[in-house]
């Protein structure tokens, strides 16, 4: 098991922020197309965080157009450029997903829970 | 044929510069041993034996420790590879470093013994109608029919697994010979920690 450890430390990422679940995140990541490269913002609600090690990722949902999007990604994937964390979120669960039936109007409700307290922004700017 | 004794550590992932993910077995390979020699001369065929990790003392007894010249310590398991590519010595380890600029492999093991099991999951019989009264889930339905007896062969339940598998043209991903690790694209026959023989692919 030690081999297969030494094989998956090599390739986990530590250069990312650490975020948690109920934070609203912009993920920079990077797209190929043909040859081509660019990079795409998606900036979402994290709702999930699942396994461990090099197989963990996190899902993000956003609402597109009307439209719920989730998207999971690989934590730990070379693609993922840059994790901005916009907003702390304040959640007492570890999987959100009760906000997939709380869409148009309660979803405000999901923002709600996620306001921060004033102590925590200035804990910040100090 | 270029081949050594290696064994199945388990599976991961691994993650290529364009975020693409890999499953791929890990097989240690530590340097195998040369312990014997056959040659056409003496043997009518010429070959290499292999040694693979060590054996107790006393897990050793006279007729196994004879086949060992006396410089070499007893090794755990032994293989005998036909037309072995390069010259080696007795003596002589042969580590990953001859995998370099291999690009596939053949994995041969012992697959997981599956016990005694029916037609459905050993062959891969259709069974009968789940429902609509059916009284036919998971037979076999005929045998063979009008010969007055069953053929010999004839696919029928009974023990699975625990047999020779050689997997053909897996993908190497990587060779590390400092740390003695294979990584192979894709499953293996055996648990973790099972013997493996990885040769260079032969239909490749």
């Amino acid at each position: 098991m030690d081999k297969i450890r030494a094989i998956e430390a090599e390739q986990i990422r530590s250069d990312l922020p650490e975020f948690s679940i109920g934070d609203t995140l912009k993920i920079h990541y990077k797209i190929i197309e043909g040859k081509n490269e660019r990079v795409q913002v998606y900036e979402g609600l994290c709702i999930a965080i699942k396994r461990s090690g090099i197989r963990r990722t996190f899902k993000v949902r956003k609402i597109s157009y009307g439209v719920g999007v989730e998207r999971t990604f690989p934590i730990n994937s070379p693609r993922i450029q840059n994790i901005e964390i916009s907003r702390r979120g304040r959640v007492r669960r570890a999987k959100l997903y009760y906000i997939r039936d709380r869409v148009g109007k309660s979803a405000k409700v999901a923002e709600l829970i996620q306001k921060k307290t004033k102590k925590e922004s200035t804990e910040e700017k100090a | 044929m270029l081949g050594l004794i290696g064994k199945k550590i388990g599976m991961t992932q691994v993650f290529d510069e364009q975020g693409t993910q890999t499953p791929v077995t890990v097989i240690e390979v530590e340097p195998n041993v040369v312990i014997g020699e056959r040659t056409p001369e003496k043997h009518g065929y010429s070959a290499v034996v292999l040694g693979y990790g060590v054996r107790r003392k006393s897990r050793i007894r006279k007729p196994y420790a004879g086949q060992f010249p006396e410089s070499i310590d007893p090794s755990q398991i032994l293989t005998e590879v036909k037309d072995f590519d390069g010259k080696y010595k007795l003596g002589e380890k042969i580590g990953l470093e001859t995998f370099e600029g291999v690009h596939f492999v053949d994995v041969r093991g012992i697959s997981k013994g599956k016990g005694f099991q029916g037609v459905m999951k050993r062959h891969g019989f259709a069974g009968g109608p789940r429902t609509h009264g059916s009284l036919v889930h998971r037979e076999l339905g005929s045998t063979g029919l009008a010969s007055g007896k069953v053929f010999k062969g004839t696919k029928m339940p009974g023990r699975m697994g625990a047999e020779r598998k050689t997997v053909q043209n897996l993908q190497v991903v990587k060779v590390d010979p400092q740390a003695a690790v294979l990584l192979v694209k894709g499953a293996v026959p055996g648990r973790r920690g099972a013997t493996l023989f990885v040769a260079k692919a032969k239909k490749k």
